[in-house]
């Protein structure tokens, strides 16, 4: 089985991805991670405003079999949240790496993305 | 430990499931989608591969007898090509395992045929013949777990698949509870109307050797254990280990809501202590629950009651995917136990407002 990593994003080890918007990033879970949970029935990321810090704890998705807690790629200020997915948290299944998405974070600083993986370093993690 | 594997093993790996480990067993958890699959056993049929399920013989003139003194239900109102519901209990009354048993059509030599759940198979084989030579009785009892497959095919479309898989449309008509010899593909087992879902449903037992020809011969979406979880939380059914466990969580039959399958009129091993039971009531009893905040109840949380004191521990729990709404088992005191009762499950520090409900949760 193969999965969906785009080449315009950075991911974590932990299967988070962040994708760079220009200043702010926004951060979702992988194809992979998605397909491992399976059903995802719910999720809890942080209030906009709220601080964040890279591979510290970004919230928590539950899938039918499985509690899965979630990190930051990223350091910054939450400046949005997918609040779609309270309603419809299939929507991580369905299209992860677009309307899929947990956040969207102001970066602390210019460097946010660098120590990401990139999608062929991701590739190897996952295969 | 190496893991047991079913003899449908190569076979699931090539449909692409993803496999857990279960009792000991490494089974398939999921072929497609836990919903999925849930829905295809609510809307239409699905088949599951349950062959970490045991299977125990008992035939000779005392099979009767040490059938009726180990079950806490009463064997001798069993007809041959019948089945019944009962508990395995300890002097103490707790459950060591529940079983689906079965008086064998007569076209058996064997009595009894029963079905230990996945793990227990060899120690209640041991406790069988243990117990017979303790009583000296004259019976043998034989572990056949590794010489068949077992498979349950669940939904209201089930019976079609049945009469269209056996090429005899008598056993569409086959009742509930009721057992009979079928062949599948060319294959001799034993066809029976019973399962794990809450649907009307069939499980079948066939010859290892010939479980890939009967698992294709039913024509359906193929589900795993991750769905017969979910199937059988929502049927308000028990999983042994799970919500009730000799050793981790201790349970009579009326703690655990099973006292319909307790007959005290017989004699059998825990009769007296749940006579006891019986007449005072348990002080605790399994009742299901509905969360009415957003989050997933999962076995081990705390339950508390309304003042944020903790009365009880959550034994199973899951989005209820028919239903759409959180829901879970779990025991709490006898006086707390009511539908409509308030109470809070605690996920990650945090009381989530719940209620109680009557049981089960989903009824066709």
């Amino acid at each position: 089985m193969s999965f969906d990593v785009p080449d315009d994003r950075g991911y974590m080890e932990s299967h988070e991805w962040a994708s760079d918007e220009g200043g702010t990033a926004r951060v979702g879970i992988s194809d992979f991670a998605q397909d491992e949970l399976g059903d995802i029935v719910f999720v809890e990321f942080p209030d906009e405003g709220a601080e964040i810090a890279h591979d510290e704890q970004l919230g928590v998705v539950e899938s039918i079999k499985a509690v899965s807690d979630l990190y930051s790629p990223v350091s910054g200020t939450v400046t949005a949240t997918n609040d779609e997915l309270l309603d419809a948290p299939e929507l991580l299944n369905d299209d992860p790496y677009g309307e899929g998405w947990l956040v969207e974070v102001d970066l602390a600083d210019e460097s946010g993305l660098d120590e990401l993986l990139s999608a062929d370093e991701y590739r190897d993690q996952i295969e | 430990m190496a893991l047991r594997t079913p003899p449908l093993g190569a076979a699931h790996e090539d449909r692409g499931a993803k496999t857990t480990e279960f009792g000991g067993w490494e089974m398939p958890v999921e072929f497609d989608s836990i919903r999925t699959e849930h829905e295809s056993v609510r809307e239409g049929v699905g088949k599951f591969d349950v062959s970490h399920m045991g299977e125990i013989v008992v035939s000779g003139p005392d099979a009767d007898e040490l059938m009726n003194r180990l079950t806490s239900n009463d064997v001798r109102t069993v007809d041959a090509g019948t089945a019944q519901y009962a508990a395995i209990t300890d002097a103490d009354g707790v459950i060591l395992d529940d079983t689906m048993l079965y008086r064998l059509p007569e076209s058996h030599s064997d009595e009894f045929l029963f079905v230990p759940n996945a793990g227990n198979d060899v120690a209640m084989e041991e406790r069988w013949e243990s117990h017979r030579d303790e009583w000296d009785l004259d019976a043998t009892v034989e572990n056949r777990t590794e010489e068949y497959a077992m498979i349950a095919v669940q939904g209201p479309d089930s019976a079609d698949l049945v009469a269209e898989a056996t090429g005899d449309d008598a056993l569409a008509e086959l009742p509930n509870f009721a057992a009979t010899d079928a062949t599948i593909a060319g294959s001799e087992g034993l066809l029976a109307r019973t399962g794990y879902t809450g649907e009307d449903g069939f499980e079948v037992i066939f010859p290892s050797a010939d479980a890939e020809a009967v698992w294709e011969a039913f024509d359906c979406q193929p589900c795993g254990l991750g769905a017969r979880d979910t199937l059988r939380m929502e049927a308000g059914l028990l999983l042994a280990g799970q919500d009730f466990d000799s050793e981790e969580n201790p349970r009579n039959p009326y703690e655990a809501g099973i006292s319909f399958a307790v007959d005290t009129d017989t004699e059998f091993v825990g009769r007296d202590a749940l006579a006891a039971v019986e007449e005072s009531g348990p002080d605790e009893r399994l009742v299901g629950f509905e969360l009415d905040e957003r989050a997933v109840p999962r076995h081990g949380y705390d339950i508390q009651n309304g003042d944020g004191e903790t009365i009880g521990t959550v034994t199973s729990g899951t989005m209820a995917p028919t239903l759409g709404v959180p829901i879970g088992l779990g025991y709490v005191p006898a006086d707390h136990a009511d539908p409509g009762t308030e109470i809070g499950i605690v996920v990650r520090g945090e009381a989530k407002d719940a209620h109680i409900t009557a049981l089960p949760f989903y009824e066709r």
